[in-house]
């Protein structure tokens, strides 16, 4: 019994959680699109989101191709179509893996960054000091780092994309003795726009939600140390979680375009 | 005449009246009242958690009061919208508990920063170098203007945070424990600053603190703050001479 209205109690504490964020994000939309806009902060926003991540969503993309190749290969040879590899591997990596493997990535990476600042600043009573001076806090901290990884999550997927091929082709032409323009060849007849265009819109929604929730949980966070640990790493879990059913509803919604 | 009565022949620049804020069951302000004249400086005193910072909040706007009206210089803050609300903000300087320093900028960017959304009270082509001079100048820290916050000591940080006050040259500047978390000479040196800075720019200073030697210092006038009301209000010496218990507690050394 005493288990049941814990869950209740947690279920309760979840759909509150929730109805805040939406109201956060509605805020979000109102602010986006009054003056004055900070193309000065979005400009560095974006430079240190995409920058940053750089190096780790490539390196993850390039093990990622790697380890796909490696782990298909026996199993395609088995059935005498390992020549298949190229178009396996760029389908299922600018589809799936990639988008969601490097927005895992960002959510640990910026998500939890834009908790920990935010929640900092909230603490430290900057936010609040940034209000008195006649700035609108939720513009200058809440919209550009939104925006930005609205904006930046895209790229970073197409390179992690290109990477993880990369390193495909790397272990194909190790272990099989594949050409680079071969490989790259099948890569381009296997992949069509439908691949591409649904992946990529997925991952502007990506971007959208590791902003979002990084700022919301970093914006309303409690006082002391202790909430902007929570508020990292909250942000961080409750991103990767929102990131798998955006997941799958875009899965589902381009499913029925398919259909069509 | 008394100083007192010369002040209280001033004009009122900020005015509390029959303010009340509660967070839940906890009633933090009764009906509060208090009233700031021009050039005055007026120390509000309170035990921890008494409501003096949620009372400071409510007079810029950062809190809601549930109730009650705030005048800041003859604009009723709680129906103001919030660009009326922004442009009045650069008449009052608020010097944060722990100074409140952007971290990811440098000083001279936090100097800068007020300044952008009130080119209006300026002029469009100010010159905000020196004006960030100027402000760091006042405060004895020109030699800082390129370090960043975690650069500066305590009593550097809070000497920062008070030129980027004046900067906007404020005719109201709100003091939330200006001494706490300093040892007793740097709270001397920042006690000595906000004289010198009052003298200069002949602002109107509410100063929130527990700390009774800054109070004795630098109080024109006192108000106790006590169940959530203005208990006691009078002089240092009016006050520190009362025999009431809950007054003479606060005096107690």
């Amino acid at each position: 019994m005493l288990g049941f209205k814990n869950i209740i109690k947690q279920l309760k504490s979840f759909l509150i959680e929730i109805g805040e964020l939406s109201i956060f994000a509605v805020r979000y939309f109102k602010e986006a699109f009054k003056s004055p806009f900070e193309f000065k902060e979005l400009l560095r926003q974006c430079y240190n989101m995409g920058n940053r991540s750089l190096l780790l969503v490539g390196i993850t993309g390039f093990i990622i191709g790697l380890v796909l190749t490696l782990q298909t290969r026996p199993t395609l040879m088995e059935f005498g179509a390992v020549s298949w590899m190229p178009s396996m591997v760029s389908i299922s990596i600018v589809r799936e893996i990639g988008p969601i493997i490097t927005a895992l990535v960002c959510a640990g990476r910026i998500g939890s960054g834009i908790g920990a600042e935010l929640g900092s600043m909230r603490v430290t009573e900057q936010i609040d000091a940034m209000e008195v001076s006649g700035t609108n806090p939720f513009k200058y901290l809440v919209v550009t780092r939104v925006l930005a990884t609205t904006l930046m999550l895209p790229l970073l997927v197409i390179i992690g994309d290109v990477i993880a091929i990369y390193g495909s082709y790397l272990v194909e032409n190790i272990k099989g003795n594949v050409s680079f323009m071969l490989y790259f060849n099948q890569v381009f007849d296997a992949l069509e726009f439908g691949d591409i265009l649904p992946a990529t819109i997925k991952s502007f929604f990506f971007g959208f939600a590791i902003g979002i929730v990084g700022c919301f949980k970093g914006y309303h966070c409690k006082k002391g140390t202790e909430g902007v640990g929570k508020a990292a790493n909250s942000a961080v879990v409750f991103t990767s979680l929102l990131l798998f059913i955006i997941d799958f509803i875009a899965v589902f919604v381009t499913d029925i375009f398919y259909d069509l | 005449m008394t100083e007192h009565d010369n002040i209280s022949k001033r004009d009122i620049v900020l005015e509390l009246k029959d303010l009340h804020k509660s967070f839940g069951d906890n009633h933090v302000l009764n009906g509060f009242n208090m009233q700031l004249f021009q050039g005055e400086n007026l120390v509000i005193m309170g035990k921890s958690g008494s409501g003096k910072s949620v009372m400071i909040k409510c007079l810029v706007g950062l809190m809601e009061a549930d109730s009650g009206t705030i005048s800041l210089m003859h604009n009723d803050i709680t129906k103001l919208d919030q660009e009326a609300l922004d442009i009045l903000r650069a008449d009052i300087g608020f010097l944060f508990q722990g100074s409140a320093l952007y971290d990811s900028m440098t000083v001279r960017e936090n100097l800068e920063f007020p300044l952008r959304r009130h080119t209006k009270k300026f002029g469009e082509h100010i010159d905000t170098e020196i004006m960030v001079i100027e402000a760091l100048e006042n405060v004895g820290l020109a030699s800082a203007i390129d370090l960043m916050p975690s650069e500066l000591s305590g009593g550097m940080k809070r000497r920062v945070a008070l030129a980027r006050t004046l900067i906007l040259q404020p005719k109201i500047i709100l003091y939330d424990e200006p001494t706490s978390g300093l040892d007793p000479i740097t709270a001397k040196e920042i006690i000595i600053l906000m004289q010198d800075i009052q003298k200069k720019y002949g602002t109107s200073s509410l100063i929130i603190t527990h700390d009774v030697d800054c109070a004795r210092v630098i109080s024109d006038r006192m108000i106790l703050l006590i169940d959530g009301i203005d208990y006691a209000v009078g002089t240092y010496a009016e006050l520190s001479a009362s025999t009431d218990p809950k007054i003479k507690a606060f005096f107690k050394h």
